[in-house]
């Protein structure tokens, strides 16, 4: 138990491994949905704790991963544009489109900025009227509604010259896909916290009653997620499955209506195709009607880019729980997040690069870890 | 970029529009859009992404929290360098 004595209470960790191993008679398989949790497991070696009955697959819930290939292509088009200003979270420079990525494009003297909100680049807009300034909107309901309120506010201020690259997924439209999947093996979820902070809980009691699963609402620290666990467990063993609410501290059963009326608001729901996964109905928002004025792909003519996946990478498989990173033959060797070959090496959410970082590096200590990540921080 | 971060409204701007205000995660400190929680007061704890606040939080599990991310750097990874760099390159600083 070398990695209890990094837990904020190591002693409520002990007793919470020892319910979750008085309660589990026979072997469960729980997906956490979120990237957030699936680092914090495999820093924090949960999935090692665990007793063997309880085994975790990890889920596609990393927006960085699941932007799909095409996506990357059109951002890098409109990015190599002298009169764009492309703005972006880090996290998506490095992730490889065809050929290149953002890092790349930047180096060949496009114009991308890394951006820590979205109404950064709308203050970027603002300073630089000469100039088109789009910002790369990828990511869940998390990050939803302050991407909606970036556009909400150009056209409220009449920028003219700001417009959204859109990406955004949702989480309820996955489950589903997963769990509609002949190979599915997953009897139980821990939702992600901060997007039922933003959605609430409404979503799920039709998921949990037509696949039989119990959805537990899960935080992101290892005590939180050791909480989720348990619940989801023993609701399995009861037979039960049901939406419970293992982190109240954030969320509210009707998540935040502020947020959720801005989103309705600004955005649509659409279909959309994950990295590695393909298309899924419903999964996804695009700007609505009123807002479409902002959407770059079709102000820089980019609706017609389409790319395939390369074959080799196997994040596909990855993201949706049917292998470990470890059995991808190119984990490692060819593929590091130095030189990622799928998109889930190269965020620090990506299942791949958790494996890279905690696991193959072995690197419990948070010195250790963070020398590790520097090794993927794009701007040092 | 998925991880939302715990903090204590230290100042609102109510003339700002959307509604900002200063919040200290554990030292440092940023400014956060705070319309999505528009009742918030001075001194209450809120859960900031991608520089706007999603949630209150009670002040004792925002603390508890808080203390972990530091213990672990995931604050410096989050509001470090990249936070430099990126206010730096933005040109917001
Ligand atoms: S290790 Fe690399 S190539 Fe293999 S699945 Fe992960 S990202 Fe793809």
């Amino acid at each position: 138990m070398k990695y209890l004595d990094e837990f904020n209470d190591p002693d409520l960790a002990r007793r919470l491994l020892d319910e979750i191993r008085a309660t589990a008679t026979r072997p469960w398989a729980l997906m956490e949905v979120c990237g957030g949790q699936t680092h914090s497991i495999i820093r924090h070696g949960i999935d090692q704790l665990l007793p063997e009955q309880v085994e975790l697959i990890h889920g596609p819930g990393c927006p960085v991963c699941v932007t799909p290939l095409e996506v990357i292509d059109k951002a890098l088009e409109i990015a190599s544009r002298p009169e764009v200003i492309f703005c972006s979270f880090g996290d998506m420079l490095r992730v490889p489109g065809t050929g290149r990525d953002l890092f790349r494009v930047k180096g060949e003297g496009g114009d991308v900025r890394v951006v820590y909100s979205p109404l950064d680049a709308l203050e970027l807009a603002r300073r630089h009227p000469d100039r088109e300034v789009v910002f790369f909107a990828i990511g869940f309901e998390t990050t939803a509604p302050a991407n909606a309120m970036a556009v909400h506010q150009a056209r409220r201020l009449g920028l003219g010259n700001f417009s959204l690259l859109v990406s955004h997924v949702r989480v309820p439209p996955a489950v589903e896909a997963i769990m509609t999947a002949p190979q599915c093996r997953v009897q139980g979820f821990l939702a992600a916290g901060h997007v039922c902070s933003v959605m609430g809980t409404a979503e799920y009691p039709e998921l949990t009653e037509r696949f039989k699963v119990p959805m537990v609402v899960t935080g992101f620290e290892p005590l939180d997620i050791l909480e989720g666990i348990r619940r989801a467990v023993r609701q399995l063993e009861r037979g039960e499955h049901k939406v419970e609410n293992a982190y109240p501290r954030a969320v509210r059963e009707e998540g935040n209506p502020a947020a959720v009326r801005m989103i309705e608001e600004v955005f649509e729901v659409t279909d959309r195709n994950w990295r590695g996964i393909g298309r899924i109905p419903a999964s996804g928002w695009r700007l609505s009607d009123a807002f479409r004025a902002y959407d770059a792909e079709h102000r820089f003519d980019v609706t017609g880019i389409r790319t395939e996946e390369p074959a080799e990478c196997r994040s596909g498989e990855v993201l949706q729980g049917l292998i470990r990173p470890t059995e991808c033959a190119a984990f490692g060797t060819t593929c590091t997040p130095r030189t990622p070959l799928g998109a889930t090496m190269v965020s620090s959410e990506g299942a791949c690069a958790a494996y890279y970082l905690y696991r193959r590096m072995n690197a419990p200590t948070p010195q250790a870890g963070r020398a590790a990540r520097e090794e993927m921080n794009p701007v040092a | 970029m998925c991880l939302a971060v715990p903090g204590k409204v230290v100042a609102i701007d109510d003339s700002a529009d959307p509604l900002t205000g200063l919040v200290d995660f554990g030292g440092v400190q940023k400014q956060a859009c705070l319309e999505y929680v528009p009742d918030v007061r001075v001194g209450e704890y809120v859960i900031v992404h991608v520089g706007f606040a999603l949630q209150r939080l009670d002040e004792e599990s925002a603390l508890a929290s808080l203390q972990l991310f530091e213990e672990l750097g995931l604050l410096e990874e989050e509001f470090g360098d990249a936070w430099e760099q990126a206010a730096k390159e933005a040109g917001t600083t």
